[in-house]
């Protein structure tokens, strides 16, 4: 039955064209119901897709290129998408991908700002540092200037001693409101586990070293090198030594920086 | 790709379906058209007109009315020939067959593919006078079983085998 009905030449007609509404449809029936029909109707049709293929001249490209173009100009996306909101999707997709690197772009831009506008900020934080830093250290000077500048002061000078010939220091003492500053401006940065002590000194009638302070290096570079030292009445003399870590009770003279005497 | 493939590209909205469209049938489409005008340009523009129909219309296709690439022959042929009458051709259209694909493939220069035209030139030429004749006048030109058996003078009941073994013979040149 099959091989009669492929025999009787009515699938060559099929590929060909040739038949009427009802019997393509009849044929397709036989088509999809039979594998050696099926298989039939696809070899007709690859040797007359070959044969007409083989008569054609050459097709330059510019004919798919004009094709396209017609497609695209008078029916707008049509190329993209035949069925259904045909002028929408292919304006659609440009759109959306306009869209997306314009998003793009201004994500771009906005994280360009967002790191300027950071980058200005460490900037301003650094110069606010700097600004502060500057008055802190103008407070600083102008406190250690007006101390050493006070009218009431009587000026010390201790000279560098044989430990540290290149040393000095100064003492002001303060009449008025009775308080001892000393500079220590001139003597080098203590060792580790070292201290400045300053010593108020009598001379008369034998040499009586007192304590009146042990200085904490550590608060040199804020009050500039000037600290305030206990009151001592009387003092003839001071004297800077070396000691250990929270002071001695009486001075290491091996490690006397500097010594002055206080004139009257 | 089978014809089947490229359907479900078109019908899944792919982009790239009408490039695939294109790739597939256009030779085959331009021969056909081509051995109808004969003339380069006039098939190219018919081409592009039937391209644009195809594409415009490819919601109409469906299975029942036949293969795809049967309903698109249709399609080229139909064009063809309306440019052909549009020309004032009508008169000559039937006469035409003198010229047939054979004579394309011996004298066109610019068969495209030249390996595979002169292969299957050589082939072709292998058909017997009546096959050439047959299949040019119903599927290159589409006629009717009635009017080939009229232009060929043979009886219409033998049209239709006559053409399944000329068919046969070429799918055995072409080992398709």
């Amino acid at each position: 039955m099959n091989t009669e009905y492929i025999e009787s030449g009515i699938l060559e007609l099929y590929v060909f064209g040739l038949l009427s509404e009802e019997e393509n449809l009849k044929v397709k029936e036989m088509a999809d119901s039979n594998e050696d029909v099926k298989a039939e109707i696809l070899s007709i049709e690859k040797a007359v897709i070959d044969l007409s293929y083989s008569v054609s001249p050459y097709l330059s490209a510019e004919v798919y290129n004009k094709i396209r173009q017609q497609l695209i100009e008078k029916h707008e996306g049509v190329v993209q998408m035949p069925r259904k909101s045909t002028t929408g999707s292919y304006l659609g997709w440009a759109a959306a991908v306009i869209l997306l690197f314009g998003l793009g772009f201004q994500y771009y831009q906005y994280n360009q700002a967002t790191e300027e506008v950071q980058a200005t900020k460490t900037e301003r934080d650094k110069f606010e540092q700097m600004l502060a830093n500057v008055s802190q250290e103008n407070t600083q000077n102008e406190k250690a200037l007006a101390i050493i500048r006070d009218k009431n002061n009587n000026v010390v000078s201790l000279a560098g001693q044989t430990v540290a010939p290149e040393a000095y220091a100064k003492v002001y003492l303060n009449n008025e409101d009775n308080k001892i500053y000393v500079d220590i401006a001139g003597l080098p940065e203590p060792p580790k586990d070292k201290v400045y002590q300053v010593w108020a000194l009598k001379l008369k009638p034998q040499l009586d070293p007192t304590s009146i302070g042990v200085l904490d290096d550590s608060q040199r570079t804020q009050n500039k090198g000037i600290f305030a030292v206990e009151n001592f009445e009387g003092a003839e003399a001071f004297g800077i030594t070396l000691e250990p870590a929270g002071g001695s009770p009486s001075p290491t003279l091996e490690q006397l920086y500097t010594l002055g005497e206080v004139k009257s | 790709m089978t014809q089947e493939e490229l359907l479900e590209q078109i019908y899944k909205k792919d982009s790239k379906a009408f490039t695939l469209l294109y790739d597939m049938y256009s030779k085959s489409l331009f021969g056909v058209i081509f051995n109808l005008l004969k003339d380069k340009e006039e098939s190219e523009d018919v081409l592009q007109d039937v391209f644009v129909k195809i594409w415009k219309n490819i919601d109409s296709y469906n299975e029942s009315k036949g293969r795809f690439f049967t309903w698109i022959l249709n399609i080229a042929r139909n064009a063809a020939i309306d440019k052909l009458r549009s020309k004032g051709h009508n008169n000559s259209l039937k006469n035409l067959s003198v010229d047939n694909f054979v004579n394309i493939l011996d004298h066109n220069t610019s068969v495209s593919n030249k390996i595979d035209a002169i292969g299957i030139r050589e082939f072709v030429k292998k058909l017997k006078p009546v096959c050439v004749r047959i299949i040019d006048l119903l599927f290159f030109r589409g006629y009717t079983q009635q009017e080939a058996s009229e232009e060929l003078a043979i009886p219409l009941g033998t049209v239709k085998t006559q053409n399944r073994n000329c068919i046969r013979d070429l799918r055995t040149i072409l080992e398709v």
